[in-house]
């Protein structure tokens, strides 16, 4: 929430289970509140529920980043995780919604679904990773779904499902090519003017991405690349495209969550 | 948020899927006048890469087209059957269509596609579609509302839209690759059974959504056939327009 001396109040701010929030500096621009979210223990194993949620209350400016990748790991008795996440961003505030890639580690099988609310002059920035295992093992089974609605109609509606228990076709060259690494960053700004498409070379060996505008005043990079830091490198570069490196808004509130079986964490960010 | 209300089947007494069965042959034959011949399912882009060469290579590229937007397509049409709002399904197909370039062909096949329905199966919901949306509405959703037209259920207007899926990037890949046409319907004929049961999903996704609102509706993409989409209509030389 706004402080009301051009700053971000954090009036919530509370994790458990394996999700522990941290205000952390330094911020990232004038008036904004930067949280750290830090994988507090192994998190998700099979069978977790985990939920976190943010929400930037009108006039809030909030960042929201994590300390480290999040790796699915598999369960005892090989059962589905679940990760949800809520965003909400009022009227004149913004958040930033960065969190570092997850990673389907072999025989993992996690379902996460992100949901953010926006009002109408919200602005968001979202960034979303997946990396098809760690080094050199097979993908475990990732399903995600990233929903954004702006004052009521849905802007984004996106699920993508790898890894041996996904639907056939997955690795072919209609949806993931062999790339071991997938993301994007989507741009949603009251004032945006909609950019032109571009897209990167599409033969060369650190990956290929695009950048697109949506319906409404939003755009959306979607990356591939043969792992993590070259797929991170293509949405930094597109997203200088993308977003004019103005971060001069007030403050938001963030809200992180913890599985039934574990924890939910939130944040809350509202103006000072 | 309507202006279109639709009436499944108008012209068919006993509702949707009344109509004569060999309607859905006509919809779904590559030679039905509505532009489809001139899209190849993103199987030129991918030609181009190296990324589809042989019947194999195809039939992965098909097969995950299939399971994502060939998904998609298929319950927003059955949807459109079923009597889901258009207009509502319309801003739907929006969202699940995250590549500029690719709404556009859709929305231009979806043009050519009112047109020649509005011909063949004439029906006020096809004209209130035309009214509400001149720029053009998504094609599966027109699809949808043509399969009502011509007496056919969702399912076969499922069946149409995954079919379709399928047969635009096969049947391009002959002229493209010049792949032996037998070897292109081989591969189609493979896909056969997962056709069947993504039709099937699709329409009782496609029925859920008349239901409960198109928020519903299965949203699965393909991140390769958008980035490949954006690049492809750079393209200054192309067979084909999509």
């Amino acid at each position: 929430m706004a402080d009301g001396r051009g700053g971000t109040a954090l009036p919530l701010l509370a994790g458990d289970g394996p999700l522990a929030l941290r205000r952390t500096g330094p911020v990232p621009a004038p008036g904004a509140a930067h949280v750290t979210v830090v994988g507090a223990m192994s998190a998700p194993l099979g069978g977790d529920r985990l939920r976190i949620e943010a929400e930037a209350e009108p006039g809030a400016h909030l960042t929201v980043g994590a300390s480290a990748a999040t790796v699915s790991l598999p369960g005892p008795h090989g059962e589905q995780a679940a990760y949800d996440v809520r965003l909400r961003v009022g009227t004149g505030a913004r958040l930033d919604w960065l969190p570092e890639p997850v990673i389907a580690a072999a025989g993992s099988r996690l379902r996460m679904a992100t949901r953010a609310e926006l009002a109408d002059g919200a602005c968001l920035l979202l960034r979303e990773e997946q990396i098809l295992g760690r080094h050199a093992e097979p993908t475990g089974d990732l399903a995600t779904r990233l929903t954004v609605v702006l004052a009521g109609r849905t802007l984004l509606d996106q699920e993508l499902s790898f890894g041996p228990g996904a639907s056939p076709g997955w690795d072919g060259p209609a949806v993931l090519g062999g790339y071991r690494a997938v993301g994007q960053l989507l741009y949603v700004a009251p004032d945006l003017t909609p950019p032109a498409p571009y897209v990167t070379p599409t033969t060369g060996p650190d990956g290929v991405a695009a950048l697109t505008p949506l319906t409404g005043p939003a755009a959306l990079v979607t990356a591939l690349a043969p792992d993590g830091h070259r797929l991170r490198r293509l949405l930094d570069e597109l997203q200088e495209r993308l977003t004019a490196p103005v971060l001069t808004m007030a403050p938001g509130t963030a809200t992180g969550a913890v599985p039934p079986t574990g924890s939910a964490a939130a944040l809350n960010g509202t103006p000072l | 948020m309507s202006e279109v209300q639709q009436q499944p089947g108008r012209g068919f007494p006993g509702g949707y899927g009344q109509g004569p069965r060999a309607a859905l042959l006509l919809l779904a034959d590559g030679r039905f006048p509505a532009g489809g011949h001139a899209h190849s399912g993103g199987v030129e882009a991918a030609v181009a890469d190296g990324r589809v060469h042989d019947a194999a290579s195809l039939a992965a590229h098909c097969r995950g087209r299939l399971h994502t937007t060939g998904l998609v397509a298929a319950a927003l049409a059955a949807a459109a059957t079923a009597g889901a709002d258009p207009l509502g399904l319309d801003q739907a197909a929006d969202a699940r269509t995250p590549s500029a370039a690719l709404r556009t062909v859709s929305r231009r096949l979806g043009r050519q596609l009112l047109r020649a329905a509005r011909a063949v199966w004439p029906a006020p919901a096809l004209d209130d579609l035309a009214a509400a949306l001149p720029r053009g509405a998504h094609q599966p959703v027109v699809l949808g509302l043509a399969a009502a037209a011509a007496g056919l259920g969702p399912l076969d207007a499922a069946y149409a839209a995954a079919y379709e899926s399928v047969s635009a990037p096969a049947t391009a890949a002959v002229r493209l690759l010049g792949l032996d046409p037998f070897h292109a319907a081989a591969v189609l004929a493979r896909l056969a059974a997962e056709t069947d049961s993504v039709a099937a999903e699709a329409a009782a996704a496609g029925r859920r959504a008349a239901a409960d609102g198109p928020g519903t509706l299965p949203a699965p993409g393909a991140p390769l056939l958008d980035v490949l989409a954006e690049a492809h209509a750079a393209w200054p030389v192309r067979l084909f327009a999509s």
